[in-house]
């Protein structure tokens, strides 16, 4: 769907707002009435992601609004103060919904209902959905959906989303909503109360406030510390909070005692209409199988047993299987790479071509079996109900540390690869426990640095046994792996008492009844996280690929280069002789190489900073091959290759470049790379932001460039200490 | 004050009181259903003994130690 088709007609454009628990296949609803169709943003000045559909049905062009998923409709920060706001009309970016449709589990349906109570307090046109039909029905639970619909006095369409059932309903409910008349929603206070809340608007009016919306006055009083005074009321905050105060005890002194009142008489009356309505089968209080699940899934031993090899299961899947999918990515890349060096000559427009453009795609790509892997497994997990057990297991553990039950899976994802375990914070519903959790991913010891810890380690640590039997390089290697999660530790509580403090956000989670996930739910998870990831993403990860390319290209004359290259290309190796000129050919087109950059504005840069590296033990050649990874950290070794003019093709295991840099030396003889210089470097690795991909999903992710700028700056200087500590206290012990 | 936390046998059953306090924690037991005279049953522990599961309203829940500490309840 086109925006010039929407704007036309814009006067016949509907604007429906989508709200419900977490939980209730709402995205999936979203998705089936919009075809996929959604652009995903922000709300403006908070983190709540909006994502707005639009679809036609029946001549009608409906623009549908995806509301986060809430138990509650009470305010209590900034965050979800938006979803009333958007409901009110109040969102200044979206135009007020004309019809609200509210989605609930059907086999939960009395808590779930909860909310419901609250929006019909706004007095809109409601659509009540019980969705996972079937599942309410494999479950035993009948509900009379004639008798609830009279009861409750709105229209209520019953759906199996994941399935495609009753999606039309929705959308014929809502056409048909906007035409009748609201019934006005039950009066369940005593009157008590709405005196107050009317001697509440009087007051506010006669402080010369803006009159606002009724709910917004009840929720002023029954929310203490609530959203809706600041979010109101511009004028007389002090005064208005002591005018609640005291309205809350004359209440109280009525017996209607804030906050319980509100909790306690909405499940009364949810009870009430549920009555004769929906009918349990009997055994409530006997086990049912998925209690039975939960006891081998939650138990001391086996459930311990099953969720580390559940654990081992996604990091195989995410470290080692998607290794031959991302060869296929690499082989793609290089055979387009091929086809395109033997259409165009050596030259500027050719490394554009290869080194900027295809590697900036292939850098972005490389990437998404992983992704695709670990989300796959995620919306298994999820959609089965295990997602919720997992962090039950683990909360004891990740509290310890300050975090929750949820972080654990990110954090342990980011081994393998940040980006994909930055993407998964999305499964921590608590903003600062995702936020935290989100910063400190990056410490862990991804599968990119591997190489620069084996270059090192094999080059320079030798293969002796501490204690005559723990091998000693395998011990360094476990160390760099160690010491980026020893740091989070610190860097977490640190940023729980700085950026985002506050009281422990509760652990008050629902542990869904298991059910067999739904292909058509994994499927649309997976491929959203995918799209995200490419299209948000992926366009600021190419663009940042292209731009080193650049500098580490500019402003060199490569002329002499390309005739070296054109030379080698052209000639036919067939004698011992020529092989023999190939070679020097080779050897001279890596001197120049590696002089050409040396002479980019990137070599220049690494030369201009050797002061800064110096304390760490680094001279400007190892200067230059940090400064080439921070885009991303896997490049350091063909960096090396390249300025220790062995060309660009070498790896972590190649003997030429050992040899090289275990003699590279200074300028007045002493050998460069010693013990703690290849410690320092390790150091700075392990704890360095080197990798532009990982900001850009952090940037996506928070929508904002403070945090990933803030990522870079903490692990840049906390990587830069740790590795001058390291080089200074190595050389002091070992000197 | 005998609270949520207290109950120790998986099966126990308790009728909630009041939920303490009027913070973010005890507002979200109270919306999760924990209300009042409603009807409440310790499932389960994790393997370390915290978080708990529960059921009430017919699903189930998870609250830290801390958190069921805040739940007083009357056996029922």
């Amino acid at each position: 769907m086109s925006d010039s088709v929407t704007t036309s007609s814009e006067s016949s454009s509907l604007t429906v707002a989508m709200i419900g628990n977490p939980n209730t296949g709402k995205s999936t609803l979203f998705n089936a009435l919009c075809g996929g169709q959604a652009r995903v943003g922000n709300f403006p000045g908070v983190t709540v992601e909006k994502k707005v559909g639009q679809y036609r049905f029946k001549d009608r062009d409906i623009t549908l609004i995806d509301l986060p998923g809430t138990y509650s409709l009470s305010p209590r920060s900034a965050d979800e103060m938006v979803s009333v706001d958007v409901l009110l009309g109040r969102q200044d970016d979206i135009p007020k919904p004309q019809a609200i449709v509210c989605i609930v589990d059907s086999s939960n349906l009395e808590r779930n209902l909860y909310v419901f109570s609250q929006i019909r307090d706004l007095n809109l046109p409601t659509i009540l959905v019980l969705n996972m039909w079937d599942l309410a029905k494999t479950r035993g639970i009948t509900i009379d959906v004639n008798e609830l619909r009279k009861k409750l006095g709105v229209t209520v369409v019953t759906t199996s989303a994941h399935r495609q059932d009753g999606i039309e309903a929705v959308s014929e409910a809502i056409l048909q909503v906007i035409e009748n008349e609201v019934t006005p929603p039950p009066r369940l206070f005593p009157d008590a109360f709405y005196s107050e809340v009317e001697k509440l608007s009087a007051w506010l009016v006669e402080h010369g406030e803006e009159p606002a919306h009724f709910y917004l006055h009840e929720r002023m009083l029954l929310d203490v510390r609530g959203a809706s005074e600041e979010a109101t009321n511009k004028k007389n905050t002090q005064q208005l909070k002591e005018y609640l105060g005291e309205a809350r005890l004359r209440l109280a002194a009525e017996g209607c005692r804030i906050p319980a009142i509100e909790t306690k008489l909405r499940y009364n009356w949810i009870r009430e209409q549920l009555d004769g309505v929906m009918v349990r089968p009997a055994s409530d209080h006997q086990l049912s199988t998925s209690d039975r699940i939960d006891k081998i899934v939650t138990h001391r031993f086996a459930g311990v047993l099953i969720f580390a090899l559940l654990m081992f299961l996604v990091f195989q899947a995410i470290y080692t299987w998607s290794g031959p999918f991302m060869d296929v990515v690499e082989g793609g890349q290089n055979i387009i790479s091929a086809t395109v060096e033997s259409w165009i000559p050596p030259g500027t427009l050719r490394s554009l071509l290869v080194d900027g453009l295809i590697a900036g795609v292939g850098s972005v790509i490389i990437f998404l079996p992983q992704i695709v892997m670990l989300f796959a497994f995620i919306a298994i997990m999820e959609d089965c109900g295990y997602m919720a057990r997992a962090a039950f297991l683990m909360d004891k553990l990740m509290t310890r540390i300050g975090l929750s039950g949820k972080s654990f899976l990110p954090l342990m994802s980011s081994f393998a690869c940040a980006i994909p375990g930055v993407m998964a914070t999305r499964v921590i519903e608590n903003r600062r426990d995702r936020m935290v959790t989100m910063l400190v991913a990056p410490l862990m010891s991804c599968s990119a640095r591997l190489p620069v810890y084996l270059l090192m380690i094999y080059t320079f640590i030798p293969a002796t046994f501490i204690f005559g039997w723990l091998p000693l390089q395998g011990t360094v290697l476990f160390s760099m792996y160690a010491l980026g999660t020893l740091i989070a530790i610190p860097v977490a509580w640190i940023l729980k008492k700085t950026f985002f403090k506050g009281e422990t956000p509760p652990f008050v989670m629902e542990l869904p009844p298991y059910k067999w996930p739904s292909p058509r739910i994994v499927f649309d998870r997976v491929y959203d996280r995918a799209k995200a990831f490419l299209v948000r993403a992926g366009t600021l990860i190419f663009s940042v690929t292209v731009l080193v390319w650049a500098l580490s290209y500019f402003p060199s004359d490569h002329t002499e280069l390309y005739k070296i290259s054109t030379q080698m290309e052209s000639m036919e190796v067939t004698t011992p002789a020529d092989q023999e000129t190939l070679d020097q050919l080779s050897a001279q087109h890596n001197l120049l190489a590696g002089k050409l950059i040396r002479e980019s504005y990137l070599g220049r840069m690494g030369v201009a900073i050797e002061p800064v590296v110096k304390p760490l033990g680094w001279d400007w050649r190892i200067g230059i091959g940090a400064l080439a990874s921070f885009p991303a950290r896997e490049v350091v070794i063909a960096t090396l290759g390249t300025i220790f003019s062995l060309g660009g093709d070498v790896d972590e295991e190649n003997p030429g470049l050992r040899s090289t840099l275990a003699a590279a030396t200074w300028p007045d003889g002493r050998p460069l790379f010693t013990i703690p210089v290849a410690f320092s470097i390790m150091v700075f690795f392990a704890l360095c932001a080197q990798c532009g991909a990982t900001l850009m999903v952090i940037r996506r992710e928070t929508n904002s460039w403070r945090w990933p700028i803030f990522t870079f700056a903490y692990m840049t200087t906390l990587a830069y200490v740790a590795a001058f500590l390291t080089y200074q206290i190595g050389t002091t012990i070992g000197g | 004050m005998k609270t949520l936390a207290d109950l120790k046998q998986i099966g126990d059953q308790a009728r909630i009181l009041e939920v303490h306090g009027d913070d973010g924690v005890a507002i979200r037991l109270m919306e999760m259903g924990l209300t009042e005279d409603e009807e409440i049953e310790l499932i389960g522990f994790a393997p370390l003994g915290d978080p708990i599961e529960y059921s009430i309203r017919g699903y189930r829940i998870s609250l830290r130690a801390t958190e069921a500490a805040r739940v007083e309840v009357s056996d029922s």
